[in-house]
């Protein structure tokens, strides 16, 4: 009887690895990737010009090509804002709640494998990879909490833990899978080079924007001024975009950088109040927060220009629309870079 | 049946789960056709049809809109 298993694809080195280990013990693999809005892939890269030279392709989408299984792509957004706001065992450096949100992943996959009927779940994880999740400590952790328990198979780290069900019931052969520790990602590369991987994504800087001080920054800024720690799939992916500036606790003006950025930005006019810079070449800027008076309208303007070809001139002529609403004209003079403090600057 | 889906404004992988989602609940020999902007389904959508056996029947741009036709090829 063929047995079968669910991977863990994130899209990276290790959890292609994990599952291609599995697959040449015979056993059907399918894989799974979560969707929970704070991905770094290549297309939130693409937005930006700079960022051109980096792949478009999605990672978990291309892992599964090379392995030629099936990939199951689920959205966790809205169940995944638990994990953010409240995670048990805390967050890292920044607000990534990587412990949490292991568990959370291994459950859902658990929970997807006994709705379909699959035997056991596959990780790339490896005792010492990761300074918060992937430790010793943490691997009984997320097999309990999950409730995957002895049927959760790390094959790149599996022979420094104790035997798990699919070894035990000779499902899998145990001598023939990894006993990878530490931080040194040489093994991964000696494994990937004897399956003839060559163009894997390469780990910099981990998937997740919750793991970078910035986003993190921009986040718990967000959450201050909301007065509660809550948000929706557009703030999140907001926070990837633009140059972010609060004048006031009661709203920030966030100003495409380029191109790729005012494209990505005008899709969400109908949601948020906008500027958008008329005499001179110059950035679209959005409103997140209460809709702006007068005096306000002029500073966020004032702050725009400053961004466009006009900041030097007497006047730079702008438009500000309501959310969803007709433009009206504004005309200001852009506010000299030593008018905008310092701790206005989100980052 | 032709189903239409507007992915309009949504990045990755977004587009590809609303066309997993789309596929997984039409019938074999379905068109779903999905309107994107992020460039990068035109490696995405292509790439998780051939791991899922579906065919692509068109890939077209307009201005920065991409309208990808798929048929739905099995029940998997």
């Amino acid at each position: 009887m063929t047995r079968k298993a669910v991977a863990l694809i994130s899209g990276g080195l290790d959890s292609l690895l994990a599952a291609k280990v599995i697959q040449q013990q015979g056993v059907h693999v399918e894989g799974i990737n979560f969707f929970t809005g704070f991905c770094v892939e290549g297309h939130t890269h693409a937005i930006r010009k700079k960022d051109k030279a980096k792949p478009k392709r999605n990672n978990a989408l291309w892992v599964a090509e090379q392995l030629g299984i099936k990939l199951h792509i689920v959205d966790i957004v809205e169940e995944y804002k638990d994990v953010v706001i409240n995670p048990k065992h805390g967050y890292g450096a920044n607000l990534n709640p990587c412990l949490d949100c292991k568990i959370f992943m291994v459950q859902k996959a658990h929970e997807w494998l006994q709705q379909k009927g699959f035997d056991f779940i596959i990780t790339g994880e490896v005792i010492g990879q990761r300074p918060m999740s992937q430790r010793k400590e943490t691997m009984p952790i997320i097999s309990n909490e999950s409730g995957a328990d002895d049927i959760l198979l790390r094959p790149l780290c599996a022979q420094n833990l104790p035997a798990t069900k699919p070894e035990l019931e000779g499902w899998v052969k145990r001598e023939e899978l990894h006993g990878f520790s530490g931080r040194s990602r040489k093994p991964q590369m000696a494994l990937a080079k004897q399956f003839g991987f060559e163009d894997y994504a390469q780990p910099a800087g981990g998937c997740c924007f919750l793991t970078d001080e910035n986003y993190s920054v921009k986040l718990q800024d967000l959450w201050s001024n909301r007065g509660e720690k809550k948000y929706d799939l557009d703030d999140i992916m907001l926070l990837k975009v633009g140059r972010h500036i609060r004048p006031d606790k009661a709203y920030k003006i966030i100003i495409a950088r380029e191109e790729g950025e005012n494209r990505f930005m005008s899709g969400y006019k109908k949601q948020f109040q906008s500027i958008k810079t008329i005499s001179h070449a110059g950035p679209l800027a959005l409103i997140e927060g209460e809709e702006l008076n007068a005096e306000q309208v002029k500073l966020a303007c004032a702050i725009v220009a400053r961004f466009s070809k006009g900041k030097n001139e007497e006047q730079v002529e702008l438009t500000y629309s309501k959310a969803g609403g007709e433009p009206e004209t504004i005309h200001v003079k852009a506010l000299q870079s030593s008018e905008i403090p310092q701790n206005w600057y989100l980052v | 049946m032709n189903i239409e889906i507007d992915a309009s404004r949504l990045l990755c992988p977004m587009p590809v789960i609303r066309l997993q989602d789309a596929i997984n609940e039409s019938k074999i020999g379905d068109i779903v056709k999905i309107t994107c902007t992020d460039p990068g389904v035109k490696n995405d959508i292509p790439a998780w049809c051939n791991i899922n056996k579906h065919i692509i029947l068109s890939i077209e741009e307009q201005d920065y809109q991409i309208i990808i036709c798929v048929r739905k090829e099995n029940n998997d």
